[in-house]
């Protein structure tokens, strides 16, 4: 439990961080209204994404209403609210991969990882997004995994993607064990 | 002054007012349900304020005209029935349709419209589509949303937007996801003064803002009066 809230503190901080950064970066940028989305696209390009808390500093940066940011923001798609996870998922929605069950896919991934489409896990494992093609249309259904691309999807390789990521975590971890005590004694 | 004709009725109202305007005033109702008094430029989205005008090619929105000497205005002809019709379904497609428990019951625009057109509020027509949204959103320390009965018409942005404030309310999202959103009002001095105003509540059409205590109080009758039916 007491490990559970260290991460959680952890990310607050990174988050914090974040924020700091931002507001130390504005003072810099121009402070004309038409500047919002490329003050916006600067914040994502720079961090990833888009923290809530850093809506609120551009608002006043360029003296507007909060929610009118916010409304700009959530209206296009390219700005996403959640960092992104160390694996993020990228479900094709294609035509093709919609025909052939993409939507069933994507809502297997969310159930799976407890998140909605958009969000990132608690542990910033994973983040679950939709994407409208990524080009191999005659392997529907598909889905990115980082920069893999997994081809005719079912539901229960969505499972084993997901263990897939697991073993391959666990092995690393238990590689950093082994390593650690010698680099203690050297 | 300008003089027009509007379903063979004869009007003279000041240059420069708004067609949908001049025939309220004068007690010809069209329905509409974006439009408000005074809009320096009306966004025409409901699409319900249709009217056929003599010399024009189709029927136009009513509340974007300004009203011009001579002209000749129909209110109820076949077309403008249909279109209106039409728009009034797409609306209330998506809509709950619960007039019963709704805080609005017997005041709501949308109701009124149901009855000028002498349509349902639960269409046939069209395959009813609920919104894939939270039944009410409660981000606002004194104001809940309930996003399945709001019909996006825009009043509550506009009024907010006028009160000159630093926060106001605007839209979020986009297409069927969107809602009306109150970000950077979660903090607790901004309740006080949309306590003070609550413009947004009182123009709201269809009561999908209302404020908290008054919610609380409504659904505790609902329930009383549901108890006492058995």
């Amino acid at each position: 439990m007491s490990d559970r809230c260290d991460h959680d503190q952890e990310i607050d901080l990174e988050e914090q961080q974040i924020l700091a950064a931002i507001e130390a970066a504005l003072p810099a940028m121009p402070t004309d209204r038409h500047q919002l989305i490329p003050l916006l696209q600067h914040i994502q390009g720079t961090h990833g994404y888009l923290p809530l808390g850093g809506i609120a500093l551009v608002a006043r940066h360029l003296k507007m209403a909060a929610s009118k940011v916010y409304g700009v923001a959530t209206f296009y798609n390219q700005f996403r609210f959640n960092p992104p996870g160390r694996h993020p998922l990228k479900v094709c929605l294609g035509t093709a991969c919609h025909v052939k069950g993409g939507e069933i896919i994507l809502e297997n991934f969310s159930r799976r990882l407890g998140i909605a489409e958009g969000e990132t896990t608690k542990d910033r494992e994973y983040s679950l997004e939709r994407v409208a093609c990524v080009g191999c249309c005659a392997l529907a259904p598909v889905v990115m995994v980082g920069e893999k691309t997994e081809s005719y999807v079912t539901p229960s390789k969505v499972e084993g993607i997901i263990t897939e990521i697991e073993i391959q975590n666990e092995i690393a971890e238990r590689a950093k064990e082994k390593h650690e005590p010698e680099s203690d004694t050297q | 002054m300008v003089t027009i004709t509007v379903d063979g009725l004869e009007i003279t109202v000041p240059r420069r007012t708004r067609l949908l305007q001049a025939c309220l005033d004068n007690g010809i109702y069209i329905p509409n349900l974006c439009y408000l008094e005074g809009m320096d430029q009306p966004p025409a989205s409901c699409r319900l304020c249709l009217v056929e005008i003599e010399g024009r090619p189709g029927p136009v929105p009513s509340c974007s005209l300004e009203v011009e000497a001579g002209m000749v205005v129909h209110t109820n002809t076949d077309e403008v029935q249909k279109l209106q019709k039409m728009a009034f379904r797409l609306l209330v497609c998506t809509n709950e349709g619960q007039c019963r428990m709704c805080m609005a019951n017997k005041r709501c625009e949308l109701q009124r419209i149901a009855k000028f057109l002498h349509m349902p509020l639960r269409t046939k027509r069209l395959r009813h589509l609920p919104k894939d949204l939270p039944e009410v959103i409660e981000d606002h320390p004194c104001i809940v949303y309930e996003p399945n009965k709001c019909v996006l018409c825009g009043r509550c942005v506009y009024v907010c937007a006028q009160q000159g404030n630093d926060f106001s309310l605007s839209f979020a999202n986009r297409g069927f996801n969107t809602v009306i959103s109150f970000f950077g009002s979660q903090n607790e001095g901004q309740g006080d003064a949309c306590l003070d105003c609550q413009a947004c509540v009182d123009i709201c059409p269809v009561g999908a803002l209302n404020l908290k205590d008054d919610r609380r109080r409504h659904l505790r009758k609902m329930a009383a009066k549901a108890k006492a039916r058995g």
